[in-house]
């Protein structure tokens, strides 16, 4: 190992750690990037690798929702119209939101917060990211070559027989993108089985880490069975081989059941981390102890599991027994359950806390706003007949939009927030923070509120015409999208500003509890800290 | 310079801690490797219930004595990995390489009987696709056994090759005195993944090669 010390350039140095090296100047050149086994830098490669893939998601969004101004297909053909929001779901999908907070996040995060060095395999870490960027680049290959249309849940037969576009080069980049996600989520499990620092007991870990622990055990049990569901519809696709083709015996509905049973714990696979953030940020703006730790902890648990058990209900009109959709149905419902715990814990918290608005903590109220509208129109849609009526219509759009965009995104944006003076060293400036929270609050209602609307008026999904009647509430939404992607560029802006003319961060900022902020600096040190940490306080003990 | 202390990575307190991490990965990566093949066994079942006879008449077409025989050595190739193990833990440098080099050797073998196994298959027309020739009842449904049987097995032969080249390297390892009685991580989590790889296999003989031959 090279012992090659770098000093660092003297207007990098901060004010109170002078003398020490951190992660982000401890080489500065490509290669010092590029074959980095340091789990912090991993995490800013993953980043930026991501923040490419959310704006080029964003693109195709802003191409649906023009289309979709006026009632006739007059911007685009139903076939181009096809491959927008096929490429917005899949690029949003699976190289966005899968990977989101847990690839940036928690591998920032895990080895700090657990008070342990780096992730336990930093090389698999390292080539986490490699296949994920190997992923994206055959998806994006799949875009330039003229694009895909099956929709992101590549139903067969469609699929695998009929289609004529990209559809290998795409599920491939899926694959190789969840293969990433699998090896991530292995390095979490042994880290936070293994690493945690003398005292850091099961009980003294942040949430943040419960949830990703949660999260990884479905990375681990999910991913895997898309991924070879992939193969077959690769293998299909290119040889015949008839197990997905009703037309050589096969069963394209099995299909469905093999990805989903992946791909609805996916859905937990995004929102789950971002509840992690969640109860980090409210419990630190509250200055308060968070109201039924152990509740919070074990409620991630409870959805990783029952996340498994449901898949059944993205399938209540395919024709599967009715008994099938009744047994999905109770179960889906059981889901509610730690979700809510979650949101009534988060509430307990705030009351009789000393709450402060910090941005931050903007975006953590608006998620607990948008996760329970998000989550109680889960509960309308997990209702068979209510399920019968709304079937691929705007509701469903609306719904999970409000999951993963109000959930995910929002928890995202929200630990953006929180910890970047801990990845960058710098502040971002409060109040246009604070501005752009309120802009992204008020464009997300206005893009996805009217759909509910739409929806249950009965527009389905994925047309690039609709009925006149309807246009009133695709304007209002195209509107807000306009408005919440102004919101999410402002962001954007001031966060590079930062980068150099920000205020200098302290160690603590927030004046927050957890090894991350108490014991490392800002930005941490190459190896977290100057000596192992020894925990002897209980967690959130403000 | 003694391999001990070489052997502890950076982030790792101590030996022990490094290996517990690293079982508990492996262990893990297993886990995710049951359920890949879980998406597959999921299939052969769901079809075998629905076209039993056209399953009974694909798997007759299988060759029984080499798939016997392959699963002899496969069994007998854990042995020898088994022992490799034993001897890693020993620190017998010329036993690791010896076992290692059989293991491999015993894989090989294998493979070499698969490959003529999918040569007589794709000789007699076998090989799903738009070549599939099958003169008799329910085609398309045997065309789907063979699927299964060539994805299954594909997948499986895929994960001995992978193996094979993993052998090299650690016998290259062991031939450069990295491991002994204090450090011999790879060569225990090796042979975990190699008796998975087995496991599966003894699966598959069954499911394809002998239930329901008359």
């Amino acid at each position: 190992m090279s012992t090659a010390v770098f000093k660092p350039r003297p207007d990098q140095m901060g004010d109170n750690n002078e003398k020490k090296t951190s992660y982000l100047t401890a080489g500065f050149n490509i290669r010092s990037w590029l074959l980095t086994v340091d789990h912090k830098r991993i995490a800013i490669l993953y980043l930026l690798s991501l923040t490419f893939f959310f704006f080029l998601g964003g693109m195709f969004a802003v191409l649906i929702r023009l289309e979709l101004i006026t009632p006739a297909g007059d911007l685009m053909q139903a076939e181009t119209y096809n491959k927008m929001f096929t490429m917005h779901g899949v690029v949003m999908v699976f190289f966005f939101l899968i990977p989101s907070i847990p690839a940036v996040f928690g591998n920032f995060l895990v080895p700090l917060m657990i008070g342990a060095k780096d992730l336990a395999f930093p090389r698999i870490n390292l080539l986490s990211w490699y296949l994920f960027m190997f992923g994206g680049m055959l998806g994006f290959a799949a875009i330039i070559f003229g694009g895909v249309d099956t929709g992101w849940t590549f139903y067969t037969p469609y699929s695998s027989t009929y289609a004529n576009s990209n559809v290998i080069l795409a599920a491939l980049g899926a694959f190789f993108a969840g293969f990433s996600s699998i090896l991530t989520g292995l390095n979490f499990i042994a880290t936070i089985h293994k690493m945690r620092a003398p005292g850091m007991t099961w009980f003294r870990m942040p949430l943040f880490i419960w949830a990703h622990y949660a999260t990884s055990i479905i990375q681990i049990l999910g991913t895997p069975v898309v991924a070879i569901t992939i193969i077959l519809v690769a293998l299909e696709r290119l040889f015949h081989i008839g197990i997905f083709d009703p037309k050589l015996g096969g069963d394209p509905i099995l299909f469905q059941h093999l990805f989903w049973f992946y791909s609805h714990p996916a859905v937990y696979i995004m929102i789950l981390p971002s509840m992690g953030v969640i109860s980090e940020v409210i419990t630190c703006f509250s200055k308060k102890k968070i109201f039924g730790y152990e509740f919070i902890a074990f409620s991630s648990l409870g959805i990783a599991v029952l996340g498994f058990l449901v898949w059944g209900h993205h399938m209540y009109t395919s024709g599967q027994s009715i008994y099938v959709s009744l047994v999905f149905s109770v179960l889906t419902f059981l889901v509610a359950i730690p979700s809510a715990i979650k949101v009534f814990n988060w509430t307990a918290t705030l009351y009789k806390g000393s709450v402060s608005y910090d941005a931050p903590m903007l975006y953590a109220i608006g998620f607990i706003g948008l996760f329970t509208i998000g989550g109680l129109t889960g509960v309308f849609l997990a209702t068979l007949g209510v399920n019968v009526h709304v079937h691929d219509t705007y509701f469903i759009v609306a719904h999970f939009h409000y999951i993963m965009v109000g959930g995910a995104i929002m928890g995202y944006m929200a630990a953006l927030h929180f910890w970047w003076p801990k990845i960058t060293g710098r502040l971002y400036p409060e109040v246009w923070a604070r501005v752009a929270s309120f802009v992204i609050f008020f464009g997300f209602h206005l893009t996805f509120f009217p759909q509910f609307i739409v929806g249950y008026l009965g527009m389905p999904r994925r047309y690039h015409a609709y009925p006149e009647e309807f246009q009133i509430w695709n304007i209002l939404s195209s509107a807000g999208a306009s408005i919440l992607g102004l919101g999410y560029l402002i962001p954007l802006i001031y966060f590079i500003w930062s980068l150099k003319y920000g205020e200098r961060a302290s160690a603590n900022p927030w004046n927050a509890k957890g090894l991350e902020w108490e014991k490392a600096d800002s930005p941490p040190t190459q190896f977290n800290f100057d000596k192992t940490p020894i925990v002897d306080q209980e967690v959130y003990d403000y | 310079m003694s391999t001990k202390e070489t052997a502890l990575q950076h982030h790792f307190e101590n030996l022990d801690q490094q290996f517990e991490a690293s079982t508990l990965g492996m262990w893990a990566f297993l886990v995710q490797e049951i359920l890949f093949f879980g998406g597959l066994f999921a299939g052969y079942i769901v079809y075998r219930n629905w076209y039993p006879e056209a399953f009974h008449l694909g798997s007759e077409h299988l060759d029984v004595f080499l798939g016997t025989v392959n699963t002899a050595v496969l069994i007998c190739s854990s042995l020898t990995m088994a022992m490799a193990v034993h001897w890693a833990q020993k620190g017998d440098k010329n036993k690791i390489i010896t076992f290692l080099v059989l293991t491999f050797i015993l894989g090989a073998v294998f493979l070499g009987i698969k490959a003529v196994e999918y040569s007589h298959k794709f000789h007699a027309g076998l090989l799903p696709g738009d070549g599939f020739i099958w003169h008799g009842e329910h085609g398309d449904q045997v065309r789907i056994f063979y699927s299964f049987y060539f994805v299954m097995t594909g997948m499986h032969a895929l994960h001995m090759i992978i193996g094979a080249g993993i052998l090299i390297h650690l016998i290259v390892q062991a031939g450069k005195d990295r491991y002994d009685a204090n450090y011999f991580t790879p060569v225990e989590l090796f042979g975990l993944y190699w008796h998975f790889v087995d496991i599966i296999w003894i699966f598959l003989f069954p499911l394809l090669y002998l239930l329901g031959r008359h």
